[in-house]
C-alpha cells in the first residue's frame, strides 16, 4: 500500500482513533476459546463468591431472633461457622440436602468446596500479584538503570531460579508450622511470591533494553520529561501487557502449588478448606475408597479454573502480541 | 569453547555455595531438635549427655560458623546421619535416587517415543482433528493437577485388574522374602511401575508434543523446506530427513535441561503411590524433622537444578557461537 | 545568496568536541575508544540551516546528540547563544531543553504507539508548564499540528493510524512545542519515500522562516542537503573536513573526499557523460583510526605529511574551511 493511498484513507475525518488496548481487546474478541476462558473463568469467581453466600443466608435465616441487618452481615461476611460439624450426618453421600454430600466431621461438602474455592483461588490472585510486584521492580530497575545494578540484579534473579521450587517451598512452610489455620493461606502466598518472580523479572527487564533503544525514548529525554514520567507513562504501559499475560497465565500455576503444598500437609491447613486439603482427605484411605465425592470435586474444579485461567493467559498473550507461528 | 564451559563451570561454585547457605538459614527457622533427632525421638537422656551431643554437633556454635563446619563436614564426604533410615546420610540418598531415576528414565524414554511423533503430525496436518485433539490432550494436562491424576488412575484400576498394583514398588513379601529368580525382581518392579510411569509419561507428553509441534513447525515454515518440495522431493522425505533433523535440535537442548531432573524424585507422585524414591525421602525427612536428611536433600535438588541450567547454557553456546563470544 | 556575514549572530559555537565511547575489550584489558566525534569545531548562525553530511559511521548524528546534550561530551565546550553548556547539570539541562530541540529519523520508532498525537505533541508543554491543562493546551496543539500539514481531527489519532511522512510530520510538532530556537534534524526524510521527502523539507523550511529557527540538518543524502541548506559541512570519520556555503561547496569543492563524493552523485542526464571515480579502499575503523590525516589510506593525492601530521581546519578561503594539508595545490 503506498503513501498516498494510506494517506487518503487515514484523513478521512470519520475514522476513528483506535489505541493500541482497543485493538487488542478486539482482537481477543475474535478468538472464541480464549472467550470462553475467561467467561468460564469469570462464571468461577461468582461462584466461589455467591455461593458461599447463600449458605450463610440459609443457616442464618432460621436462628431465632435474628434480625435483618445481621442477616445481611453475616451473608457477607461468610466464616467458617456457616458449616457446622454435625457428627451424625458425617459421610453421606450426594443428596438433596447436600448436594455433594458430607465429609467425615458432618460437614456440606458443596459448601467447603465454594469456600475453599475462595481461598485456592486467592492464593492464585495474590501470590500473582506479589510475583508481578517483585519481578516488575527487580526487572524494571534493572533494565532502567543497566550496569552493575542490572549484572548484581540478574545475578540475584539467576541464584534464585535455581533454588528447587517444591521442596524448597516445602521446608518454609514447615518452617512454619506455628502458623494458625486461617493465616496459611498467606504463608503459601508468600512462598510462592518469593521464589517465582525471576521468570518475569527477565522478561520485564528484556522488554525495558529494548524500550530503551527506542528513538521514543531519547524524544523523552530531549524534551526534559521527568524520569518517574518516563518509567510511569512511557516505560510501563509498554511493559504491561507482559505483565498481565505473566499475571494470568501464573495464576494457574498458584493454584496448582497450593493444591500440591497442602495435599502433602504443607499448605493450607484444616479446618479452613482449600482446593488442596480437600484432595488430602484421599490419603485415608477409607475416604479415598469409600466416599469419592469429597475428594473428586475439588480435583475437577482445580482442573476447570486452571484450565479457564490458561485459556484466558493464551488468549490475551495473543492478542496483545499476535505472532504468525501458532 | 572449552574457556566458556570452564567460566560456566566455575560459576556453579559460588551459586552452589549461596544456595546451600540460604537453605541451611531456613532450615534454623524449623522446628526440631537436634538432639533428639541424633539420639532418635522418644529416648530418654539426661541432660548433661544431651549438652555433650549439643557440643559434639557444633549446636551451640553462631550459625555462620554451623554452617562452615558443615561444609567441612561435606567436602569429607560426610553428609550426616539420619535418624529415621537409620543410617549415613549420603547412602540414603544415592540408594534411593536409582528408585526415582527409573520411573523417571522410563516415563521420559516413553513421552519421547510418543510426543515426537504426534508432535510432527501435528505440526504436520496443523489445525487438523489430530492437532486439535492434541492441543486440547496437553492443555488438560498442564492443567491437572498430576497427583490428582495419580489418585483418580489408581480409583479406576483398585477394583479392576489385580495383576497392577497401586502402590509401593514391590510386593512386601516378595521383598522380605527375597525374590526366586531376577525375571521375578524384574517382574515385580514392573508391574508396580506401570501405573506411576503412565502419570509421569501423561505429564511430560503434555508439554514435550507441544515442544516438538511448534518446533517442527518453526522449521517447516523456512524457505529450504520450500526448495526441497519444490525439487520434488517426496513429502515424506522432505519430513523426515530435513524438517526433521533440525527441528530436533531444539528438542535436544531441553533434554539436556533434563538429564539432572532424571534424579530428582517426583514428590507429590511418590507421595501419591508411596514410592520408595529421594522424593518421599525429602517428605519423610521434614515431617520427621531430620534436619540433616533434608538439608542434604535438599542441596541435592539444587545441584541438579544448577546443572541442569548449566547444561541449558551450554547447550545454546553449542547451537549459537555468538553466545561463547561473550 | 545570503550574504549575510558579517550582520550574522552566532547561536552555536562548537569548539573542538569530542565524543568518545568505551568499548571493553575484556575483563582486565582497558577499553577500546570509539572515536565517533574527533575534534570538530564550527560555529552556527541565527536563522541559518547548517547541513551535516558524511556517509554512515562519520560520527554526524552523534554530533548531533551530543550538541542537544543527549550524550555529554568527552572534550571540548559547546556554547549555546553564548552560555557554556558542555557539562551543565540535568537540573539546568531542563531548561535548555525549551531552546534545543531534535527531530528523530525513524518514523516508526519516534513516536509512542500508545500515546495519541495529542499527548506525544503536547506533553512537554505541560511538563514544563508552559500551558494548564484545558482549553489552552488543546487549543495550542491543534494549532501547531496544523502548521504542520496536519488537521485538527488527527490529534486523537494514535500514530499506527499514520503514514510514514504524516509521522515526521507529528515529530516536527512535538519539536515545535515547546518554541525552541535551534533544531537538530538527524536524517528527518531518510526513512520516507522520495515524493514525501520533499513536501516535508518545504514544511521544514516554511517553519524555518515563520518561527525564526536554526537547524542543523543532518544527512547522508547530498542531493537532500542541497535543497535545503545554506551552508555544508562534510564530514569523515568523526573530523569536519570542509565547511563552507552551499554553492561553494558544489562549485569549488577544496577537500579530496568532497570531490570524490560530489564526482559519485549520478548524472541523471545521458548526455552529459560524467567521468565517474569510485573512491579507493574502505572506511577504516573508528577505534584504531588512522594516522595523521584520517582520509590519507583512500586519498589519491597523498603525501607524506598526510600520513604523519593531522591537518589544520582552517579558512582558506573566505567562509570556506578545510582540512588538508594540500588544499590549495589541488
Amino acid at each position: 500500500m503506498t503513501e498516498a493511498n494510506v494517506e487518503e484513507k487515514v484523513n478521512a475525518p470519520r475514522l476513528k482513533p483506535e489505541g493500541p488496548w482497543k485493538i487488542a481487546w478486539k482482537r481477543f474478541k475474535k478468538n472464541k476459546i480464549a472467550v470462553v476462558g475467561g467467561v468460564s473463568f469469570i462464571l468461577i469467581v461468582l461462584a466461589v463468591i455467591i455461593i458461599p453466600m447463600i449458605y450463610a443466608f440459609n443457616l442464618w435465616r432460621d436462628v431465632e431472633g435474628v434480625t435483618t441487618g445481621q442477616l445481611i452481615r453475616e451473608t457477607v461476611n461468610v466464616d467458617l461457622r456457616a458449616q457446622e460439624f454435625q457428627l451424625a450426618n458425617s459421610e453421606q453421600p450426594p443428596s438433596r440436602e447436600n448436594l455433594l454430600g458430607t465429609d467425615r466431621q458432618g460437614r456440606d461438602v458443596m459448601f467447603r468446596l465454594f469456600y475453599g474455592g475462595r481461598i485456592s483461588m486467592m492464593v492464585g490472585v495474590l501470590s500473582a500479584f506479589l510475583t508481578v510486584t517483585l519481578g516488575t521492580l527487580v526487572g524494571g530497575v534493572a533494565g532502567y538503570y543497566g550496569g552493575k545494578i542490572d549484572a548484581f540484579l540478574m545475578r540475584f534473579a539467576e541464584i534464585v531460579q535455581s533454588i528447587p521450587f517444591l521442596p524448597m517451598m516445602m521446608v518454609i512452610s514447615a518452617a512454619m508450622r506455628w502458623v494458625p489455620s486461617e493465616q496459611t493461606m498467606l504463608v503459601v502466598v508468600f512462598v510462592v511470591g518469593i521464589l517465582s518472580w525471576p521468570g518475569l523479572s527477565r522478561v520485564v527487564r528484556g522488554q525495558i533494553l529494548s524500550l530503551r533503544e527506542q528513538e521514543f525514548m531519547q524524544a523523552t529525554e530531549i524534551l526534559g520529561i521527568s524520569d518517574t514520567s518516563r518509567i510511569v507513562r512511557h516505560l510501563l504501559p509498554n511493559v504491561l501487557a507482559y505483565i498481565i499475560v505473566s499475571a494470568t497465565l501464573g495464576m494457574g500455576g498458584a493454584i496448582l502449588l497450593e493444591a500440591g503444598l497442602s495435599f502433602l500437609g504443607l499448605g493450607v491447613s484444616p479446618p479452613m478448606p482449600s482446593w488442596g486439603n480437600m484432595i488430602q482427605t484421599a490419603r485415608n484411605s477409607t475416604v479415598f475408597q469409600s466416599y469419592p465425592w469429597i475428594w473428586v470435586p475439588p480435583g475437577m474444579m482445580i482442573m476447570f479454573t486452571v484450565i479457564s485461567v490458561n485459556l484466558l493467559g493464551e488468549g490475551l498473550r495473543d492478542a496483545f502480541d499476535p505472532k504468525e507461528i501458532r | 569453547m572449552l574457556r566458556f564451559l570452564g567460566k560456566r563451570i566455575l560459576q556453579l561454585i559460588p551459586t552452589m555455595l549461596i544456595i546451600s547457605l540460604l537453605i541451611f538459614i531456613v532450615l534454623d527457622f524449623m522446628p526440631g531438635d537436634q538432639v533428639q533427632a541424633y539420639l532418635g525421638v522418644g529416648s530418654e537422656v539426661s541432660p548433661a549427655r544431651q549438652e555433650q551431643i549439643r557440643e559434639q554437633l557444633g549446636l551451640n556454635e553462631p550459625l555462620p560458623v554451623q554452617y562452615l563446619l558443615w561444609l567441612g563436614r561435606v567436602a569429607r564426604g560426610d553428609l550426616g546421619r539420619t535418624n529415621i533410615y537409620n543410617a549415613d546420610v549420603s547412602d540414603v540418598i544415592f540408594g534411593f535416587i536409582w528408585n526415582s531415576f527409573l520411573l523417571n528414565i522410563f516415563a521420559l524414554i516413553f513421552a519421547l517415543l510418543i510426543a515426537i511423533p504426534v508432535g510432527i503430525k501435528s505440526a504436520v496436518k496443523k489445525y487438523g482433528l489430530f492437532d486439535n485433539f492434541f492441543t486440547v490432550f496437553s492443555l488438560a494436562g498442564v492443567s491437572m493437577p498430576t497427583f490428582f491424576f495419580a489418585l483418580i488412575l489408581i480409583f479406576l484400576f483398585a477394583r479392576n485388574i489385580d495383576w497392577i498394583p497401586l502402590n509401593g514398588m514391590r510386593t512386601p513379601i516378595m521383598a522380605v522374602r527375597g525374590y526366586e529368580s531376577l525375571w521375578q525382581n524384574i517382574t515385580d518392579v514392573g508391574r508396580h511401575m506401570i501405573l506411576p510411569v503412565t502419570v509421569l509419561t501423561m505429564t511430560s507428553l503434555a508439554t514435550l508434543t507441544r515442544y516438538t509441534r511448534n518446533s517442527v513447525i518453526e522449521v517447516i515454515n523456512q524457505d529450504y523446506i520450500r526448495t526441497a518440495r519444490s525439487k520434488g522431493l517426496k513429502e515424506k522425505v522432505v519430513i523426515y530427513k530435513h524438517a526433521f533433523r533440525n527441528a530436533l535440535l531444539p528438542l535436544i537442548t531441553i533434554l539436556g535441561m533434563w538429564v539432572p531432573a532424571l534424579f530428582g524424585g517426583a514428590i507429590l507422585l511418590e507421595t501419591v503411590f508411596l514410592w520408595p524414591g529421594i522424593g518421599r525421602v525429602l517428605l519423610n525427612g521434614i515431617t520427621s524433622q531430620d534436619l540433616s536428611l533434608v538439608m542434604a536433600t535438599l542441596v541435592f535438588y539444587a545441584l541438579l537444578r544448577v546443572i541442569g541450567n548449566l547444561l541449558a547454557d551450554v547447550s545454546y553456546g553449542l547451537a549459537d557461537p555468538r553466545v561463547r563470544v561473550k | 545568496m545570503r550574504d549575510t556575514r558579517d550582520t550574522r549572530e552566532p547561536i552555536l559555537e562548537v569548539r573542538n568536541v569530542k565524543k568518545y565511547f568505551p568499548v571493553s575489550a575484556g575483563l582486565f584489558k582497558k577499553p577500546f575508544q570509539v572515536k565517533a566525534v574527533d575534534d570538530v569545531s564550527f560555529t552556527m548562525y541565527k536563522g541559518e540551516t547548517l547541513g551535516l553530511v558524511g556517509e554512515s559511521g562519520c560520527g554526524k548524528s552523534t554530533l548531533g546528540r551530543t550538541i542537544v546534550r543527549l550524550y555529554e561530551p568527552t572534550d571540548g565546550e559547546i556554547i549555546f547563544k553564548g552560555n557554556d553548556i558542555s557539562h551543565l547539570s540535568s537540573h539546568k539541562l531542563k531548561y535548555l531543553r525549551q531552546q534545543m530541540q531534535l527531530i528523530f529519523q525513524d518514523p516508526y520508532s519516534s513516536l509512542n504507539p500508545r500515546m495519541n498525537v495529542n499527548s506525544i505533541v503536547g506533553e512537554a508543554m505541560l511538563t514544563h508548564k508552559l500551558v494548564k491543562k484545558g482549553h489552552d493546551y488543546e487549543d495550542k496543539v491543534v494549532e501547531i499540528v496544523e502548521k504542520c500539514g496536519l488537521a485538527a481531527y488527527h490529534v486523537n489519532r494514535y500514530p499506527h493510524q499514520f503514514s510514514g511522512g504524516q509521522r515526521q510530520r507529528i515529530g516536527v510538532a512535538r519539536a515545535l512545542a515547546l518554541n525552541p530556537d535551534f533544531i537538530v534534524a538527524d536524517e528527518p526524510v531518510s526513512a520516507l519515500d522520495v515524493s514525501v521527502q520533499s513536501q516535508v523539507l518545504n514544511m521544514m523550511n516554511s517553519l524555518k522562516d515563520e518561527f525564526g529557527l536554526s537547524y542543523l540538518f543532518i544527512s547522508h543524502d547530498l542531493s537532500v542537503v542541497k535543497h535545503i541548506s545554506d551552508r555544508i559541512g562534510v564530514m569523515y570519520l568523526g573530523s569536519l573536513v570542509e565547511l563552507t556555503n552551499k554553492d561553494a561547496l558544489y562549485e569549488n569543492p577544496l577537500h579530496p573526499y568532497t570531490k570524490a563524493l560530489l564526482a559519485a552523485i549520478p548524472e541523471p542526464d545521458p548526455r552529459k557523460i560524467k567521468k565517474m571515480e569510485a573512491i579507493k579502499g574502505e572506511i577504516p575503523s573508528n577505534i584504531n583510526t588512522p594516522s595523521g590525516c584520517k582520509f590519507h589510506t583512500r586519498c589519491p593525492y597523498m603525501k607524506d605529511r598526510c600520513k604523519e601530521e593531522v591537518p589544520e581546519f582552517r579558512e582558506l578561503e573566505k567562509d570556506h574551511f578545510v582540512a588538508c594539508h594540500f588544499a590549495e595545490e589541488i
